[in-house]
Protein backbone atom coordinates (compact mmCIF):
# COMPACT_ATOMS: atom_id res chain seq x y z
CA UNK A 1 0.00 0.00 0.00
CA UNK A 2 3.31 2.42 0.98
CA UNK A 3 4.46 1.79 -2.39
CA UNK A 4 1.14 3.49 -4.05
CA UNK A 5 0.74 6.19 -1.79
CA UNK A 6 4.32 6.27 -2.66
CA UNK A 7 4.00 6.65 -6.64
CA UNK A 8 1.03 9.00 -5.53
CA UNK A 9 3.50 11.61 -3.26
CA UNK A 10 6.43 10.99 -6.41
CA UNK A 11 4.00 12.38 -8.99
CA UNK A 12 2.68 14.76 -6.85
CA UNK A 13 5.35 16.28 -6.40
CA UNK A 14 6.27 16.68 -9.53
CA UNK A 15 3.65 18.10 -10.73
CA UNK A 16 3.44 20.89 -8.41
CA UNK A 17 6.63 21.49 -9.20
CA UNK A 18 6.02 22.24 -13.04
CA UNK A 19 3.16 24.42 -11.99
CA UNK A 20 5.25 26.44 -10.07
CA UNK A 21 7.83 26.50 -13.04
CA UNK A 22 6.08 28.46 -15.35
CA UNK A 23 9.14 29.02 -17.29
CA UNK A 24 9.38 25.22 -18.14
CA UNK A 25 6.06 25.32 -19.82
CA UNK A 26 6.10 28.94 -21.84
CA UNK A 27 9.78 27.89 -23.45
CA UNK A 28 8.58 24.16 -24.40
CA UNK A 29 5.17 25.30 -25.76
CA UNK A 30 6.74 28.92 -27.60
CA UNK A 31 9.27 26.41 -29.31
CA UNK A 32 6.78 24.48 -30.72
CA UNK A 33 5.13 27.68 -32.27
CA UNK A 34 8.01 28.70 -33.99
CA UNK A 35 8.65 25.68 -36.26
CA UNK A 36 4.65 25.70 -36.72
CA UNK A 37 4.74 28.96 -38.27
CA UNK A 38 7.77 30.58 -39.40
CA UNK A 39 8.95 27.18 -40.77
CA UNK A 40 6.14 26.00 -41.47
CA UNK A 41 4.32 28.79 -42.90
CA UNK A 42 7.56 29.54 -45.06
CA UNK A 43 7.95 26.24 -46.50
CA UNK A 44 4.45 25.87 -46.73
CA UNK A 45 3.99 28.36 -49.30
CA UNK A 46 6.02 27.51 -51.46
CA UNK A 47 5.18 23.68 -51.68
CA UNK A 48 2.82 21.06 -50.35
CA UNK A 49 2.99 17.22 -49.77
CA UNK A 50 0.57 14.57 -51.22
CA UNK A 51 -1.98 17.44 -51.81
CA UNK A 52 -1.74 18.35 -48.17
CA UNK A 53 -0.41 21.85 -47.17
CA UNK A 54 3.17 21.47 -45.86
CA UNK A 55 2.04 23.26 -42.40
CA UNK A 56 -0.65 20.91 -42.27
CA UNK A 57 1.56 17.54 -42.77
CA UNK A 58 4.22 18.84 -40.21
CA UNK A 59 1.62 19.92 -37.40
CA UNK A 60 1.41 16.23 -35.81
CA UNK A 61 5.18 15.91 -36.21
CA UNK A 62 5.42 19.50 -34.42
CA UNK A 63 3.20 17.87 -31.49
CA UNK A 64 5.82 14.86 -31.29
CA UNK A 65 8.73 17.50 -31.34
CA UNK A 66 7.23 19.07 -28.89
CA UNK A 67 6.38 16.81 -26.33
CA UNK A 68 10.18 14.69 -27.46
CA UNK A 69 12.20 17.83 -26.40
CA UNK A 70 10.34 17.79 -22.89
CA UNK A 71 10.05 14.55 -22.18
CA UNK A 72 13.89 13.49 -22.47
CA UNK A 73 14.72 16.84 -20.99
CA UNK A 74 12.51 15.83 -17.95
CA UNK A 75 15.66 13.63 -17.19
CA UNK A 76 17.42 16.64 -16.49
CA UNK A 77 15.36 16.92 -13.27
CA UNK A 78 16.87 13.99 -11.78
CA UNK A 79 19.83 15.03 -11.73
CA UNK A 80 18.81 18.38 -9.87
CA UNK A 81 17.34 16.15 -7.43
CA UNK A 82 21.04 14.58 -7.07
CA UNK A 83 22.30 18.19 -6.99
CA UNK A 84 19.94 19.48 -4.43
CA UNK A 85 20.28 16.18 -2.49
CA UNK A 86 16.54 15.64 -2.41
CA UNK A 87 17.53 12.73 -3.90
CA UNK A 88 18.94 10.86 -0.98
CA UNK A 89 15.27 12.03 0.92
CA UNK A 90 13.59 9.58 -1.60
CA UNK A 91 15.88 6.75 -1.59
CA UNK A 92 16.13 6.07 2.26
CA UNK A 93 12.53 6.26 2.30
CA UNK A 94 11.04 2.64 2.03
CA UNK A 95 9.52 2.72 -1.57
CA UNK A 96 11.34 0.28 -4.42
CA UNK A 97 13.33 1.73 -7.01
CA UNK A 98 11.05 0.71 -9.57
CA UNK A 99 8.13 2.63 -7.87
CA UNK A 100 10.05 5.51 -7.74
CA UNK A 101 11.11 5.46 -11.41
CA UNK A 102 7.35 5.34 -12.47
CA UNK A 103 6.53 7.74 -10.29
CA UNK A 104 9.25 10.22 -11.87
CA UNK A 105 7.67 9.03 -15.32
CA UNK A 106 4.03 9.81 -14.47
CA UNK A 107 5.76 13.26 -13.80
CA UNK A 108 6.91 13.97 -16.95
CA UNK A 109 3.89 12.24 -18.70
CA UNK A 110 2.03 14.89 -17.54
CA UNK A 111 4.13 17.59 -17.96
CA UNK A 112 4.54 16.47 -21.69
CA UNK A 113 0.95 15.62 -22.26
CA UNK A 114 -0.65 19.16 -20.73
CA UNK A 115 2.12 20.68 -23.43
CA UNK A 116 1.20 18.31 -26.05
CA UNK A 117 -2.64 19.57 -25.31
CA UNK A 118 -2.06 23.21 -25.54
CA UNK A 119 -0.81 23.09 -28.93
CA UNK A 120 -3.53 20.59 -30.19
CA UNK A 121 -6.17 23.60 -28.97
CA UNK A 122 -4.95 25.74 -32.26
CA UNK A 123 -5.86 22.53 -34.35
CA UNK A 124 -8.46 24.50 -35.50
CA UNK A 125 -6.11 26.76 -37.15
CA UNK A 126 -4.84 24.22 -39.42
CA UNK A 127 -8.26 23.17 -39.90
CA UNK A 128 -7.88 19.99 -38.27
CA UNK A 129 -10.83 17.79 -36.17
CA UNK A 130 -10.22 15.07 -33.47
CA UNK A 131 -13.28 13.64 -33.24
CA UNK A 132 -13.43 10.40 -31.59
CA UNK A 133 -9.40 9.59 -32.46
CA UNK A 134 -8.88 12.02 -29.91
CA UNK A 135 -8.85 9.42 -27.45
CA UNK A 136 -6.86 7.25 -29.10
CA UNK A 137 -4.27 10.23 -29.95
CA UNK A 138 -4.07 10.58 -26.53
CA UNK A 139 -3.15 7.00 -25.97
CA UNK A 140 -0.46 7.12 -28.75
CA UNK A 141 0.90 9.70 -27.04
CA UNK A 142 1.00 8.57 -23.38
CA UNK A 143 3.02 5.14 -25.12
CA UNK A 144 5.33 7.01 -27.01
CA UNK A 145 5.90 9.58 -23.69
CA UNK A 146 6.50 6.72 -21.54
CA UNK A 147 9.42 5.33 -23.21
CA UNK A 148 11.01 8.95 -24.29
CA UNK A 149 10.69 10.31 -20.49
CA UNK A 150 12.17 7.01 -19.83
CA UNK A 151 14.84 7.31 -21.79
CA UNK A 152 15.54 10.82 -20.32
CA UNK A 153 15.81 9.77 -16.98
CA UNK A 154 18.07 6.64 -17.99
CA UNK A 155 20.62 9.48 -18.77
CA UNK A 156 20.14 11.78 -16.08
CA UNK A 157 20.18 8.80 -13.59
CA UNK A 158 23.74 8.20 -15.30
CA UNK A 159 25.08 11.98 -14.72
CA UNK A 160 26.13 14.12 -12.60
CA UNK A 161 25.86 17.65 -13.45
CA UNK A 162 23.28 19.15 -15.37
CA UNK A 163 25.40 20.72 -18.00
CA UNK A 164 26.91 16.87 -18.97
CA UNK A 165 22.92 16.13 -19.17
CA UNK A 166 22.51 18.99 -21.31
CA UNK A 167 25.58 17.89 -23.75
CA UNK A 168 24.83 14.01 -24.05
CA UNK A 169 21.02 14.57 -24.84
CA UNK A 170 21.19 17.37 -27.62
CA UNK A 171 22.87 14.51 -29.34
CA UNK A 172 19.43 12.29 -28.85
CA UNK A 173 17.10 14.42 -29.20
CA UNK A 174 17.85 16.13 -32.73
CA UNK A 175 18.62 12.76 -34.20
CA UNK A 176 15.77 11.84 -33.17
CA UNK A 177 13.50 14.76 -34.42
CA UNK A 178 14.97 15.09 -37.29
CA UNK A 179 15.01 11.49 -38.46
CA UNK A 180 11.50 11.03 -37.24
CA UNK A 181 9.44 11.90 -40.66
CA UNK A 182 8.18 14.77 -38.61
CA UNK A 183 9.15 17.68 -41.49
CA UNK A 184 9.05 14.89 -44.58
CA UNK A 185 7.14 12.08 -46.00
CA UNK A 186 9.16 8.90 -45.58
CA UNK A 187 7.80 7.57 -49.03
CA UNK A 188 10.78 9.02 -51.41
CA UNK A 189 13.17 8.59 -49.07
CA UNK A 190 17.02 7.41 -50.08
CA UNK A 191 17.84 4.13 -48.44
CA UNK A 192 20.19 4.99 -45.82
CA UNK A 193 17.68 7.50 -44.48
CA UNK A 194 14.79 5.07 -44.82
CA UNK A 195 16.70 2.22 -42.65
CA UNK A 196 17.68 4.93 -39.41
CA UNK A 197 13.78 6.27 -39.97
CA UNK A 198 12.65 2.96 -39.41
CA UNK A 199 15.29 1.87 -36.42
CA UNK A 200 13.40 5.71 -35.05
CA UNK A 201 11.23 4.83 -32.68
CA UNK A 202 9.67 8.25 -32.48
CA UNK A 203 8.91 8.09 -36.16
CA UNK A 204 6.26 5.45 -35.63
CA UNK A 205 5.05 8.15 -32.98
CA UNK A 206 4.63 10.64 -35.69
CA UNK A 207 3.09 8.01 -38.40
CA UNK A 208 0.12 7.32 -35.58
CA UNK A 209 -0.66 10.92 -34.86
CA UNK A 210 -0.43 11.85 -38.87
CA UNK A 211 -2.58 8.65 -39.32
CA UNK A 212 -5.23 9.68 -36.64
CA UNK A 213 -5.23 13.29 -37.06
CA UNK A 214 -5.02 13.22 -41.16
CA UNK A 215 -5.80 10.02 -42.56
CA UNK A 216 -3.15 9.61 -43.94
CA UNK A 217 -0.23 7.24 -42.55
CA UNK A 218 3.06 5.17 -43.98
CA UNK A 219 2.50 1.92 -41.67
CA UNK A 220 -0.85 0.78 -40.15
CA UNK A 221 -1.69 2.67 -36.64
CA UNK A 222 -1.72 -0.55 -35.17
CA UNK A 223 1.78 -1.84 -35.98
CA UNK A 224 3.18 1.83 -35.26
CA UNK A 225 1.01 1.49 -31.60
CA UNK A 226 2.43 -2.30 -30.95
CA UNK A 227 5.81 -0.94 -31.89
CA UNK A 228 5.19 2.09 -29.50
CA UNK A 229 4.14 -0.55 -27.00
CA UNK A 230 6.78 -2.47 -26.93
CA UNK A 231 9.70 0.44 -26.83
CA UNK A 232 8.13 1.83 -23.96
CA UNK A 233 8.01 -1.24 -22.29
CA UNK A 234 11.60 -2.41 -23.28
CA UNK A 235 12.93 1.32 -21.41
CA UNK A 236 10.49 1.21 -18.79
CA UNK A 237 12.87 -2.46 -18.09
CA UNK A 238 16.02 -0.79 -18.47
CA UNK A 239 15.02 2.34 -16.78
CA UNK A 240 13.85 0.62 -13.58
CA UNK A 241 17.78 -1.81 -13.84
CA UNK A 242 19.21 2.03 -13.87
CA UNK A 243 17.51 3.63 -11.09
CA UNK A 244 18.31 0.51 -9.46
CA UNK A 245 21.75 0.78 -10.14
CA UNK A 246 21.79 4.89 -9.13
CA UNK A 247 24.25 6.34 -6.50
CA UNK A 248 24.01 9.46 -4.62
CA UNK B 1 20.80 -3.66 21.74
CA UNK B 2 19.34 -1.23 19.07
CA UNK B 3 21.91 -0.94 16.87
CA UNK B 4 24.55 -3.37 16.66
CA UNK B 5 27.42 -2.97 14.65
CA UNK B 6 30.58 -5.66 13.75
CA UNK B 7 33.77 -4.89 12.42
CA UNK B 8 31.86 -2.65 9.60
CA UNK B 9 34.33 -1.25 6.66
CA UNK B 10 33.55 0.89 3.89
CA UNK B 11 36.63 1.15 1.09
CA UNK B 12 36.69 3.45 -2.23
CA UNK B 13 38.71 2.33 -4.08
CA UNK B 14 42.33 2.30 -2.39
CA UNK B 15 40.76 4.21 0.14
CA UNK B 16 39.57 2.88 2.93
CA UNK B 17 36.58 5.34 4.86
CA UNK B 18 35.54 3.58 7.71
CA UNK B 19 37.94 0.80 9.38
CA UNK B 20 36.29 -2.31 11.32
CA UNK B 21 33.86 -0.17 13.05
CA UNK B 22 32.17 -1.98 16.07
CA UNK B 23 29.37 -0.38 18.33
CA UNK B 24 26.32 -1.35 20.28
CA UNK B 25 24.00 1.59 20.60
CA UNK B 26 21.21 1.10 23.43
CA UNK B 27 17.20 1.50 23.37
CA UNK B 28 16.65 5.76 24.23
CA UNK B 29 20.69 6.68 24.13
CA UNK B 30 22.08 9.62 22.66
CA UNK B 31 25.05 8.78 20.68
CA UNK B 32 27.52 10.77 19.26
CA UNK B 33 29.70 10.28 16.56
CA UNK B 34 32.78 12.76 16.85
CA UNK B 35 35.16 13.32 14.84
CA UNK B 36 36.93 15.45 12.34
CA UNK B 37 36.10 16.18 9.09
CA UNK B 38 36.74 13.13 6.94
CA UNK B 39 36.81 11.30 9.67
CA UNK B 40 34.22 8.44 8.44
CA UNK B 41 30.95 9.75 10.41
CA UNK B 42 28.79 10.27 7.43
CA UNK B 43 29.89 7.28 5.86
CA UNK B 44 29.08 5.42 8.35
CA UNK B 45 25.71 7.22 8.63
CA UNK B 46 25.16 5.93 5.44
CA UNK B 47 25.68 2.78 5.71
CA UNK B 48 23.84 2.40 8.61
CA UNK B 49 20.56 4.24 6.76
CA UNK B 50 20.96 1.80 4.03
CA UNK B 51 22.05 4.46 1.54
CA UNK B 52 25.97 2.85 0.97
CA UNK B 53 26.85 -1.05 0.88
CA UNK B 54 29.13 -1.43 3.86
CA UNK B 55 32.10 -3.58 1.76
CA UNK B 56 32.45 -5.25 4.84
CA UNK B 57 30.85 -6.23 8.34
CA UNK B 58 27.44 -6.72 9.52
CA UNK B 59 25.00 -3.61 10.91
CA UNK B 60 21.92 -4.18 12.47
CA UNK B 61 19.80 -1.85 13.05
CA UNK B 62 16.34 -2.57 15.08
CA UNK B 63 17.45 -6.14 14.43
CA UNK B 64 17.24 -5.98 10.83
CA UNK B 65 20.57 -6.55 8.71
CA UNK B 66 20.84 -2.89 6.50
CA UNK B 67 22.10 -4.83 3.40
CA UNK B 68 19.48 -8.23 3.78
CA UNK B 69 16.43 -5.96 4.78
CA UNK B 70 17.04 -2.42 3.83
CA UNK B 71 13.40 -1.97 3.57
CA UNK B 72 12.92 -3.18 7.22
CA UNK B 73 15.86 -0.37 8.20
CA UNK B 74 14.27 2.43 6.11
CA UNK B 75 11.01 1.89 8.40
CA UNK B 76 12.50 2.29 11.29
CA UNK B 77 14.69 5.31 11.17
CA UNK B 78 14.23 8.98 10.37
CA UNK B 79 17.13 10.58 8.97
CA UNK B 80 18.20 14.46 8.54
CA UNK B 81 20.92 14.93 6.17
CA UNK B 82 23.88 17.10 6.62
CA UNK B 83 23.00 19.25 3.55
CA UNK B 84 19.32 20.16 3.65
CA UNK B 85 17.43 17.97 1.04
CA UNK B 86 13.73 19.49 0.95
CA UNK B 87 12.13 20.71 -1.87
CA UNK B 88 12.69 24.04 -1.72
CA UNK B 89 9.63 24.65 -4.38
CA UNK B 90 7.10 23.10 -2.19
CA UNK B 91 6.19 24.48 1.20
CA UNK B 92 6.86 23.33 4.31
CA UNK B 93 3.53 21.24 4.88
CA UNK B 94 3.86 19.72 1.38
CA UNK B 95 7.37 18.37 2.19
CA UNK B 96 6.12 16.64 5.32
CA UNK B 97 3.02 15.62 3.19
CA UNK B 98 5.46 13.74 0.53
CA UNK B 99 7.30 12.59 3.12
CA UNK B 100 4.35 10.86 4.87
CA UNK B 101 2.88 9.52 1.50
CA UNK B 102 6.02 8.09 1.05
CA UNK B 103 6.32 6.01 4.13
CA UNK B 104 2.81 4.76 4.19
CA UNK B 105 1.06 7.04 6.94
CA UNK B 106 -2.46 6.33 6.32
CA UNK B 107 -4.54 9.62 4.76
CA UNK B 108 -6.70 9.78 7.49
CA UNK B 109 -4.96 11.07 10.58
CA UNK B 110 -1.99 12.42 8.07
CA UNK B 111 -2.89 16.41 8.90
CA UNK B 112 -2.74 15.64 12.48
CA UNK B 113 0.54 13.80 12.22
CA UNK B 114 1.87 16.62 10.43
CA UNK B 115 0.76 19.42 12.89
CA UNK B 116 1.81 17.59 15.39
CA UNK B 117 5.75 17.62 14.08
CA UNK B 118 5.34 21.06 12.79
CA UNK B 119 4.45 22.46 16.42
CA UNK B 120 7.50 20.30 17.61
CA UNK B 121 9.50 22.65 15.95
CA UNK B 122 7.93 25.76 16.10
CA UNK B 123 6.62 26.12 12.39
CA UNK B 124 3.29 26.14 12.32
CA UNK B 125 2.94 29.45 11.48
CA UNK B 126 5.20 29.07 8.31
CA UNK B 127 3.90 25.59 7.06
CA UNK B 128 2.47 27.29 3.66
CA UNK B 129 5.76 29.31 2.66
CA UNK B 130 7.71 28.16 -0.02
CA UNK B 131 10.88 26.15 1.38
CA UNK B 132 13.01 28.32 -0.35
CA UNK B 133 11.82 31.67 2.13
CA UNK B 134 13.19 29.59 5.05
CA UNK B 135 16.23 30.52 6.96
CA UNK B 136 18.97 27.76 7.34
CA UNK B 137 17.61 27.11 11.17
CA UNK B 138 13.82 26.79 10.01
CA UNK B 139 14.87 24.31 7.02
CA UNK B 140 16.86 22.48 9.40
CA UNK B 141 13.59 22.21 11.89
CA UNK B 142 11.46 21.03 9.26
CA UNK B 143 14.07 18.32 8.21
CA UNK B 144 13.69 17.25 11.64
CA UNK B 145 10.42 17.78 12.38
CA UNK B 146 10.38 15.45 8.70
CA UNK B 147 12.37 12.78 10.32
CA UNK B 148 10.54 12.33 13.15
CA UNK B 149 6.65 12.18 11.44
CA UNK B 150 6.79 7.99 10.23
CA UNK B 151 7.47 7.42 14.23
CA UNK B 152 10.73 5.97 14.04
CA UNK B 153 12.63 4.27 16.57
CA UNK B 154 15.71 5.63 15.59
CA UNK B 155 16.92 9.12 14.56
CA UNK B 156 20.13 10.21 12.66
CA UNK B 157 21.21 13.56 12.99
CA UNK B 158 23.94 14.16 10.41
CA UNK B 159 25.99 17.22 11.91
CA UNK B 160 22.76 19.20 13.18
CA UNK B 161 24.17 22.66 13.77
CA UNK B 162 27.10 22.54 11.14
CA UNK B 163 26.67 25.99 9.79
CA UNK B 164 24.52 27.80 11.96
CA UNK B 165 25.03 30.32 13.84
CA UNK B 166 25.78 30.19 17.40
CA UNK B 167 22.28 31.64 19.02
CA UNK B 168 20.37 29.47 16.42
CA UNK B 169 22.83 26.38 17.41
CA UNK B 170 21.55 26.95 21.06
CA UNK B 171 17.94 26.87 19.85
CA UNK B 172 18.96 23.36 17.81
CA UNK B 173 20.23 21.66 20.97
CA UNK B 174 17.19 22.96 22.88
CA UNK B 175 15.21 21.06 20.94
CA UNK B 176 17.01 17.98 20.46
CA UNK B 177 17.11 18.08 24.37
CA UNK B 178 13.50 18.26 24.36
CA UNK B 179 12.69 15.99 21.86
CA UNK B 180 14.74 13.05 23.73
CA UNK B 181 12.69 13.98 26.59
CA UNK B 182 9.08 13.96 25.31
CA UNK B 183 9.75 11.37 22.26
CA UNK B 184 12.21 8.81 24.07
CA UNK B 185 13.80 8.12 20.49
CA UNK B 186 16.95 7.06 20.24
CA UNK B 187 19.20 9.26 18.31
CA UNK B 188 22.49 9.08 16.58
CA UNK B 189 24.51 12.19 16.29
CA UNK B 190 27.12 12.71 13.90
CA UNK B 191 29.66 15.90 15.23
CA UNK B 192 32.60 17.46 14.76
CA UNK B 193 32.00 19.99 17.62
CA UNK B 194 33.12 18.91 21.15
CA UNK B 195 30.39 21.39 22.72
CA UNK B 196 27.74 19.57 21.16
CA UNK B 197 28.99 15.96 21.42
CA UNK B 198 29.57 16.89 25.14
CA UNK B 199 25.91 18.62 25.87
CA UNK B 200 24.02 16.13 23.96
CA UNK B 201 25.05 12.72 24.12
CA UNK B 202 24.88 9.51 26.73
CA UNK B 203 27.85 8.34 24.73
CA UNK B 204 30.33 8.98 22.12
CA UNK B 205 32.89 6.93 19.85
CA UNK B 206 35.87 9.23 19.16
CA UNK B 207 36.28 8.54 15.36
CA UNK B 208 39.58 9.07 13.39
CA UNK B 209 40.96 8.05 10.33
CA UNK B 210 37.86 5.33 10.01
CA UNK B 211 38.54 3.89 12.99
CA UNK B 212 36.76 4.29 16.56
CA UNK B 213 39.21 5.30 18.86
CA UNK B 214 37.17 5.49 22.26
CA UNK B 215 33.35 5.22 23.54
CA UNK B 216 32.23 5.70 26.58
CA UNK B 217 29.75 8.59 28.44
CA UNK B 218 31.79 12.35 27.85
CA UNK B 219 31.98 12.55 31.87
CA UNK B 220 34.35 8.97 31.90
CA UNK B 221 36.30 10.30 29.46
CA UNK B 222 37.11 13.08 30.94
CA UNK B 223 37.61 12.06 34.37
CA UNK B 224 40.04 9.08 32.27
CA UNK B 225 42.65 12.05 31.85
CA UNK B 226 43.11 12.11 35.16
CA UNK B 227 43.63 15.31 36.21
CA UNK B 228 43.22 19.03 35.17
CA UNK B 229 44.85 20.37 32.09
CA UNK B 230 47.55 23.08 32.80
CA UNK B 231 48.40 24.69 29.83
CA UNK B 232 51.67 26.42 29.28
CA UNK B 233 53.27 29.22 26.78
CA UNK B 234 57.33 28.88 27.35
CA UNK B 235 60.05 28.59 25.36
CA UNK B 236 62.62 26.40 26.95
CA UNK B 237 60.68 23.92 29.06
CA UNK B 238 62.39 22.08 32.01
CA UNK B 239 60.55 19.07 30.61
CA UNK B 240 63.18 16.26 32.59
CA UNK B 241 62.27 17.80 36.29
CA UNK B 242 58.91 17.90 35.38
CA UNK B 243 58.56 14.48 34.11
CA UNK B 244 60.23 13.54 37.95
CA UNK B 245 57.20 15.24 39.72
CA UNK B 246 54.19 12.71 40.51
CA UNK B 247 51.07 14.34 40.03
CA UNK B 248 52.14 15.15 36.19
CA UNK B 249 50.38 12.46 34.54
CA UNK B 250 51.26 13.47 30.77
CA UNK B 251 53.00 15.79 28.95
CA UNK B 252 52.28 17.17 25.85
CA UNK B 253 54.15 19.82 23.55
CA UNK B 254 52.84 21.59 20.76
CA UNK B 255 54.55 24.50 18.80
CA UNK B 256 55.43 26.16 21.35
CA UNK B 257 52.83 25.24 23.99
CA UNK B 258 53.14 23.17 26.57
CA UNK B 259 49.80 20.82 28.25
CA UNK B 260 50.02 19.45 31.27
CA UNK B 261 47.63 16.64 32.64
CA UNK B 262 47.49 17.19 36.55
CA UNK B 263 46.29 15.62 39.39
CA UNK B 264 45.72 18.57 42.32
CA UNK B 265 46.19 20.90 40.04
CA UNK B 266 45.08 23.99 42.10
CA UNK B 267 47.64 22.85 44.92
CA UNK B 268 50.22 21.71 42.75
CA UNK B 269 50.68 24.82 40.64
CA UNK B 270 53.20 26.81 41.77
CA UNK B 271 56.09 24.07 42.36
CA UNK B 272 55.25 23.47 38.60
CA UNK B 273 55.94 26.85 37.62
CA UNK B 274 58.82 27.32 40.12
CA UNK B 275 60.34 23.73 38.12
CA UNK B 276 59.34 24.51 34.50
CA UNK B 277 61.22 27.86 34.00
CA UNK B 278 60.31 31.49 32.95
CA UNK B 279 56.95 30.89 31.86
CA UNK B 280 55.36 33.61 29.16
CA UNK B 281 51.58 32.48 30.34
CA UNK B 282 49.20 30.13 31.91
CA UNK B 283 46.07 28.63 31.73
CA UNK B 284 44.17 26.22 33.83
CA UNK B 285 41.21 24.16 33.25
CA UNK B 286 39.24 21.02 33.95
CA UNK B 287 39.49 18.55 30.78
CA UNK B 288 37.29 19.44 27.91
CA UNK B 289 36.30 16.52 24.80
CA UNK B 290 39.10 18.60 23.10
CA UNK B 291 41.77 17.54 25.63
CA UNK B 292 40.18 14.19 25.36
CA UNK B 293 40.70 14.00 21.84
CA UNK B 294 43.79 15.61 21.62
CA UNK B 295 44.89 12.86 24.47
CA UNK B 296 43.53 9.94 22.40
CA UNK B 297 44.69 11.02 18.86
CA UNK B 298 47.44 13.06 19.67
CA UNK B 299 46.15 16.11 17.78
CA UNK B 300 43.83 18.52 18.09
CA UNK B 301 40.15 18.74 16.73
CA UNK B 302 39.75 22.03 15.36
CA UNK B 303 36.45 23.45 14.57
CA UNK B 304 36.83 25.48 11.57
CA UNK B 305 37.65 22.94 9.22
CA UNK B 306 34.21 22.30 8.05
CA UNK B 307 33.35 22.68 4.36
CA UNK B 308 31.20 22.15 1.82
CA UNK B 309 28.55 22.14 4.77
CA UNK B 310 24.81 23.07 5.00
CA UNK B 311 24.94 26.60 4.25
CA UNK B 312 27.41 26.55 1.29
CA UNK B 313 24.63 23.95 0.16
CA UNK B 314 22.26 25.99 0.95
CA UNK B 315 23.14 28.98 -1.23
CA UNK B 316 25.14 27.75 -3.56
CA UNK B 317 22.02 25.51 -4.96
CA UNK B 318 19.29 27.94 -4.92
CA UNK B 319 18.79 28.77 -8.34
CA UNK B 320 17.56 25.59 -10.29
CA UNK B 321 15.56 24.94 -13.30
Amino acid sequence: MSELSGLYAIWEREFKVFLREKSRMVATIINPLFWLFIFGGGLGSSFSVGGTNYQVFIYPGIIVMATLFSSIFYGAYIVWDKKLDFLKEVLVAPLSRTTIFLGKVLGGVTDALIQASIIMLIAPLFGIGFGWNLALIYLVLFVLITGLVSIGLIVGSLMESPEGFGLIISFINFPLFFLSGALYPLDNLPTWLNVITRLNPATYGVDAIRGLMLGTSEFSIMFDFILLCMFSLALIVIGTFAFRRMKL
Amino acid sequence: MLIEVKGLTKRFGDFTAVDSINLSIKEGEVFGLLGPNGAGKTTTLHMLATLLKPTDGIALVNGYDVVKQSDDVRKSIGIVFQEPSSDDLLTGYENLRLHALMYGVPQANLRKKIHEVLELVDLVDRKDDQVKKYSGGMRRRLEIARGLLHHPKILFLDEPTLGLDPQTREHMWKYIEDLVKKKKITIIITTHYMEEADRLCDRIAIIDHGKTVVIDSPEKLKSELGGDIVSMKIRKPNLKAIGKLRYVKKIDRTNGVVLLTVENANKNLPEILKTIGSVESVELHSPTLNDVFLHFTGRQLREEQAEGGFWERATTYKVRR
